[in-house]
């Protein structure tokens, strides 16, 4: 299969890419990993005149912590976030969740600011930002940030402006007695999740839940931020009766629709399960950490 | 529409070409580098038939531009064999009976090489998950992870 025809452009500055950008207007898009803006060129799903690349332009690729925030560039592969030590030891939702998305060689291309700017409900890392309360830099003719939570508007529409580009993703670091999880269930190896889960949460000194943060991917046109389950846990002991409840508020918010992954009400059923799981998980390592 | 002229290194020689925007890496490779060893299967970015090395790293070349190679280095299957000498997963594919119909042994070789240069002694494990991306219609996996195995041994 081959794309339509189109430009293609390959700035070496940030600021050649915004301009490329600015000129074309709705007949550019931005190319970063290619993993799904590829795919979707040669099955004809999408077509644009111009693609900027930005594989090229420097500064975009780092993994970093700096006064209380973890700071990610948006062109930083997800081989690079699986084989983080930082990641691994700090960032257990994201750990999880990384090894899951796609396949290996996949993830040689793919990158987290392609995950998170697509507005694929379908990709992970949305619904992980927004439990882990992240914000994404986005730059245009000025620098804004915009949390996750207020970023996704609908399938594949977010508050990204067609001249901007998102360039850092920004983490707060997650304080003493935290813990995060995220359950995913996939057919195979390369396929979207049926449901999957995101937690990060906070206990106090007294072990109730001081924050937390609960996502659901896949579970219907956005990722879907369990706010009553958030409001139910907050305060609460997590015991099971208490997690149980909450994933079940969470899967009341959920609003999939039926395809080869299953029916409506499979879905919500794992979305469930899933969230269960991965509050009893995040739970577990908010007491060890 | 702007052609591109692009230089690639593939497999240790420098080679040029005036590309398209859309064309697709593999395509290059095979048709315009002549290299069919490299192979198109789904062409879809799921069963890894294509899978080269950019830069060292394995990819799946239906999902990469030709011009977004510019520059880089790229190893194929025919890049694999060193003066004469079948690279170590080569042979185990061979001793281990690693394939049958063969048509997604050049993107396994690819993926395990690169596999074993990042960790000499993978897990049964490790090396299903690093071949995960790779799909064999085939051998039921077991005789390939062996192949792999094999290989390790060798290169160590």
């Amino acid at each position: 299969m081959i794309p339509a025809a189109f430009d293609y452009h390959r700035p070496d500055t940030l600021d050649e890419a915004l301009k490329l950008l600015k000129k074309h207007g709705d007949e550019a898009k931005v190319l970063s990993g290619g993993m799904s803006l590829l795919p979707m060129l040669k099955l004809r799903l999408a077509s644009f005149a111009h693609l900027v690349d930005i594989n090229r332009v420097p500064g975009l690729d780092y993994i970093k912590e700096e006064k209380g925030t973890l700071r990610i560039g948006a062109m930083t592969r997800q081989a690079t976030l699986e084989r983080s030590d930082l990641i691994k030891s700090k960032y257990p939702i994201l750990a999880d969740a990384v090894p899951l998305i796609a396949d290996p060689l996949v993830r040689n291309r793919g990158t987290i600011g392609g995950n998170v700017a697509n507005g694929d409900p379908g990709n992970d890392q949305p619904a992980i930002m927004i439990a882990l309360g992240a914000t994404f830099v986005a730059q245009g003719s000025k620098e804004r940030s915009i949390a996750a939570n207020q970023f996704y508007k609908g399938l594949y529409d977010t508050a990204l402006a067609r001249n901007e580009i998102l360039t850092e993703v920004r983490i707060p670091v997650p304080p003493a007695k935290s813990g995060g999880a995220y359950a995913k269930l996939k057919r195979k190896t390369g396929d979207f999740a049926v449901a999957a889960a995101a937690v990060q949460l906070t206990l106090n000194a007294k072990g109730t839940v001081e924050r937390c943060g609960i996502a659901l991917t896949n579970a219907g046109l956005t990722p879907v931020e369990a706010g009553d389950a958030m409001k139910f846990l907050t305060g609460k002991t997590p015991d099971e009766k208490t997690i149980m409840e909450a994933a079940k508020l969470a899967a009341a918010k959920s609003s999939p629709s039926a395809d080869r992954r299953g029916s409506v009400e499979y879905k919500k059923e794992m979305a469930r399960v899933l969230t269960a799981r991965a509050l009893k998980k995040a739970v577990a390592r908010a007491g060890q950490s | 529409m702007a052609n591109h002229k692009i230089s690639v290194t593939i497999n240790g020689a420098v080679r040029e070409a005036e590309v398209e925007s859309r064309l697709l890496l593999v395509h290059l490779i095979r048709e315009n580098f002549a290299m069919t060893g490299t192979h198109v299967g789904c062409d879809t970015s799921h069963c890894g038939a294509c899978t080269v090395h950019l830069d060292g790293q394995p990819v799946k070349s239906c999902t990469v531009l030709a011009v977004q190679a510019d520059g880089c280095k790229i190893t194929t299957v025919e890049g694999l064999e060193k003066g004469g000498k079948l690279h170590a997963v080569q042979e185990g594919f061979t001793e281990k009976h690693g394939l049958q119909c063969g048509f997604c042994t050049p993107g396994m070789l690819m993926t395990t090489s690169a596999l074993l240069e990042r960790n000499k002694n993978p897990s049964e494990l490790e090396i299903r998950q690093a071949i995960s991306g790779n799909l064999c219609r085939c051998t039921g996996y077991v005789n390939i992870v062996k192949a792999v195995q094999y290989a390790a041994e060798k290169m160590r």
